[in-house]
């Protein structure tokens, strides 16, 4: 592709990628993203692209690899256009139908349509999918119409309108009031508003500026960032070259965790190609504004998110943070003023642009604005990525979008904001999820990991799971949080064993408020959160294992025995195959015993007893 | 030069000095672990949180360490309030428990009034305040000792661990470890407090009549050998701690 010279330029490129694609030919489009991968995506490309070559139709219709659709419960899922008629869990082994139904008169192959779990029916359209029906996809809308390998995808749905918009004569304290009265807060957890920071950013005179893009996405089952960069990396470029365009600013950074491979490969993709047609680089779009984007791969360290941390990181020294102030806008990279803004935040930035600060400011609540990305995970039936304006309540998050808990079980607790945000009981179903109210339940919206726990989980196991993975990922560097974690670990540990004394839940809350109060940065400030919440909303579940000696939802393993209901049994033997430690006694047809000296108490007998004799107490 | 307010007294700084620099020209005490005014501040240790508001803020305040916060105009400081103190209390619980044998840290708990220790002891032999690390690159420009490990598993180390020839065995870190430089020898395995020099108040070299002297720290332990304090012991640290054991 030629570069380009000038903004009329970039327009006549839009031009021609518009036109040189019909939109009435028929065009698969399959899901690419890790989860749908995962499942057998490309498998399912390859057998659609088998069977268009059999029928001799590979140059009439297109197969198309997209980004994150983020129904990964579903996948693999694709969408056949131009009717866009939506299917779910895509086998090899349907792709001979599908192609069959894209070229016979276009009837829908009707068991991979989505089905209803109440009511039974089949539904033709994505947008039509309960699970999509409450979304709101700003940021993710595109995701599942472009590949993320072709800027010219990017463009033909309005991409780059924004940065041309901005550099055709928006002078940079519009960019920044603009950005500001959108109400557009950090998504990376804090809820700093965006437009302050820039502005402050502005005003310091110190030159170069440099602009960083947070993506060293580490909680435990979040996944947000990553299809964000996977899916629609020009999204977050765009904003990033707006970003600096209104900042000042020459070089930036993608800081990406090394073990997002295909993230990474997408944005070298995408950069190398804004680069080629003249968007990154020197001289852009002929107006002599020059910018240029680095990718930096993190080694994985979960403190490397906090921003101090990761600009050390960047500078190649060990990834510890610093006390602020001095805040990185006033001291950053090599000591130059900085901006560190989340990648979902960079990629709002040309929606505000092209819509409007006012069209953005209407999403939401009345003090946080837009729209908020969280990956749905745990014990919930859809599973996957959802985008939903603020403010929406928990319940329709799980009953109406996440289509409520497998197994007909009760919600226990939902964990918001990764493994430092807090356990918010079931009780406070109907709270709406803002920054504020968040804060206010003693969690935070974090990056927008969302846990789903039913009535088997242990609240004081899950607090113990969350204060191991931290005592791990704290850097070491200041005495609350190392040792904090370490401590709070320890009497978790001891309250697991049915050794916990009732003094220790005092000692848990003193601990987890000096951590919050005296530690460095924003990890350990938050680390206690999960068993300050827990204590706070079940307490009796904590006091059933110190006085009782009990686990209520049958987890903690010191606290449970193993044994087999005579009169059900069987001895089908089934449980005696499966046990990996001999610890199940009995011939054939006879009624079985559990050894309590040899089981190790893994449940696996428990799973495949079918008349249900294996008791747990 | 800003213009600061530090418990309620209004004091002039140069540009570039730190809250604790301020307050300490005051003559008021913020305990410290990982200072030493050779040494670029770390804050690490955060005993010396204070509690820090702006004159035109909305009366919220923010705990910070004042090692590393700037001296800026405007900055309303509060270093003894009733939630620093409460703060610190709760640190120096943990640093008992973690080195019990360092006269410092048992100096700076009987000084904070501490009366319980419900962690179980360790006997570590470090807190990484990073004072040794720092004092072979800064002031005897080796660089032969630096962290290693991340977390519970991060540790003062030489490279690949074995000593390098940049070490010219000086031993300035020895010199600044708040850990192994003064033993305590009033904690035992029965009770990890010593609160020994706090309840020792017979003997002194100094002492006329009633008036004590005020070294700071009190040697007595060093001289005397062991002081058990009077505060009865508590069954519950020693049963938890042969239990650990």
């Amino acid at each position: 592709m030629p570069k380009l010279e000038s903004i009329p330029d970039l327009e006549q490129l839009r031009e021609v990628c518009l036109q040189s694609r019909d939109v009435n030919r028929p065009c698969l489009t399959v899901c690419a993203g890790s989860g749908c991968t995962a499942s057998g995506a490309h498998d399912v490309i390859a057998g659609l692209k088998q069977n268009l070559e059999k029928l001799g139709l590979a140059q009439t219709i297109d197969v198309k690899s997209t980004g994150c659709h983020g129904f990964c419960e579903k996948g693999p899922v694709m969408i056949v256009w131009p009717d866009g008629i939506f299917y779910n869990r895509v086998t090899p082994r349907d792709a001979a139908a599908i192609v069959a139904s894209a070229t016979n008169g276009r009837k829908p192959v009707e068991k991979l349509l989505y089905q209803d779990p109440q009511t039974g029916e089949r539904v033709l359209h994505e947008n039509d999918v309960p699970f999509y029906a409450r979304q709101q996809r700003v940021l993710f809308g595109n995701n599942g119409r472009i590949d993320p390998r072709q800027i010219e995808d990017y463009l033909r749905v309005g991409g780059y309108k924004a940065l041309a918009r901005v550099l055709g004569g928006i002078p940079g304290e519009t960019i920044v009031e603009e950005i500001k009265k959108s109400g557009l807060r950090g998504r990376g957890g804090a809820g700093f508003p965006t437009g302050v920071k820039w502005e402050a950013l502005r005003a310091n005179p110190a030159t170069p500026k440099f602009i960083i893009c947070n993506a060293d996405e580490g909680d435990p089952g979040a996944f947000m960032d990553r299809s964000l960069l996977e899916g629609n990396p020009h999204s977050i470029i765009e904003g990033m070259i707006i970003g600096a365009c209104a900042l000042g600013a020459s070089t930036g950074f993608v800081y990406v965790r090394a073990e997002y491979p295909l993230a990474v490969e997408h944005l070298r993709v995408a950069l190398r190609q804004a680069e080629e047609i003249g968007l990154l680089g020197e001289n852009i779009l002929g107006t002599g504004f020059k910018f240029r984007i680095k990718v930096v791969q993190g080694a994985g360290a979960f403190v490397c998110g906090e921003e101090t941390a990761l600009i050390a990181s960047i500078e190649g020294r060990v990834g510890e943070p610093r006390p602020r102030p001095p805040f990185p806008v006033q001291s950053g990279l090599w000591g130059k003023p900085t901006i560190i803004n989340n990648v979902k935040t960079w990629a709002s930035v040309p929606h505000i642009i092209n819509r409007g600060a006012d069209w953005y400011a209407g999403i939401g609540t009345e003090r946080s604005k837009g729209t908020m990305v969280f990956s749905l995970v745990g014990k919930i039936n859809n599973t996957g990525l959802v985008e939903v304006p603020m403010g929406i309540t928990l319940r329709e998050m799980i009953y109406t979008i996440g289509g409520g808990i497998p197994k007909g079980r009760q919600l226990k607790a939902v964990q918001i904001g990764g493994p430092s945000g807090g356990c918010i009981p079931s009780s406070l179903i109907d709270l709406p999820i803002d920054y504020e109210e968040l804060t206010k339940a003693g969690s935070m919206m974090g990056s927008g990991g969302m846990v789903v726990m039913d009535e088997s989980t242990c609240m004081v196991d899950v607090a113990r799971y969350f204060m191991e993975f931290l005592e791990e990922e704290s850097c070491g560097k200041c005495f609350p949080c190392r040792e904090g974690t370490q401590r709070l670990r320890e009497i978790l540990d001891r309250i697991c064993a049915g050794k916990g004394k009732e003094e220790d839940l005092a000692l848990l809350d003193d601990l987890g408020w000096v951590m919050k109060e005296t530690s460095l940065c924003g990890l350990g400030q938050t680390a206690a959160n999960p068993v300050l919440t827990t204590l706070r909303y079940f307490k009796d579940e904590y006091l059933a294992h110190i006085r009782e000696h009990r686990c209520p939802a049958k987890v903690c393993k010191e606290l449970i025995v193993y044994s087999i209901e005579p009169a059900v049994c069987d001895g089908c033997h089934a449980c005696v195959q499966v046990c990996a430690t001999e610890a199940i006694l009995g011939e054939k047809k006879k009624v079985h015993e559990i050894d309590e000296g040899k089981c190790i108490k893994c449940g696996a007998c428990l799973e495949v007893c079918q008349p249900k004799a294996v008791l747990v107490s | 030069m800003p213009t600061l307010k530090i418990n309620g007294i209004s004091v002039e700084v140069e540009r570039g000095a730190s809250v604790l620099d301020a307050a300490r020209f005051l003559g008021i005490h913020i305990p410290t672990l990982c200072h030493d005014d050779g040494l670029t501040p770390y804050g690490a240790c955060r005993l010396c949180v204070v509690e820090v508001s702006n004159s035109n803020g909305n009366g919220r305040t923010k705990m910070l360490s004042a090692c590393t916060l700037p001296a800026e105009d405007g900055l309303v400081v509060q270093t003894h309030s009733a939630k620093v103190e409460k703060a610190r209390r709760l640190l120096l619980e943990m640093y008992v428990a973690t080195c019990p044998q360092s006269k410092t840290i048992q100096d700076l708990a009987s000084k904070y009034g501490m009366r319980q220790e419900r962690l179980a002891p360790k006997f570590d032999n470090c807190i990484q305040c990073g004072l040794c690390v720092r004092m072979c690159e800064e002031q005897m420009m080796a660089g032969a000792i630096g962290f290693a490990g991340r977390g519970a598993k991060r540790r003062v180390s030489r490279p690949f661990d074995i000593t390098s020839p940049l070490c010219r065995q000086c031993g300035a870190c020895l010199y600044v470890c708040p850990v192994c430089e003064l033993r305590c020898h009033g904690s035992s395995a029965e009770s990890t407090l010593c609160n020994g020099c706090l309840n020792f108040s017979t003997v002194c070299f100094q002492s006329y009549d009633d008036a004590m002297c005020f070294l700071d720290p009190c040697h007595a332990c060093e001289v005397g050998g062991p002081f058990r304090s009077d505060v009865p012991v508590k069954l519950s640290t020693v049963k938890s701690a042969q239990q650990e054991k």
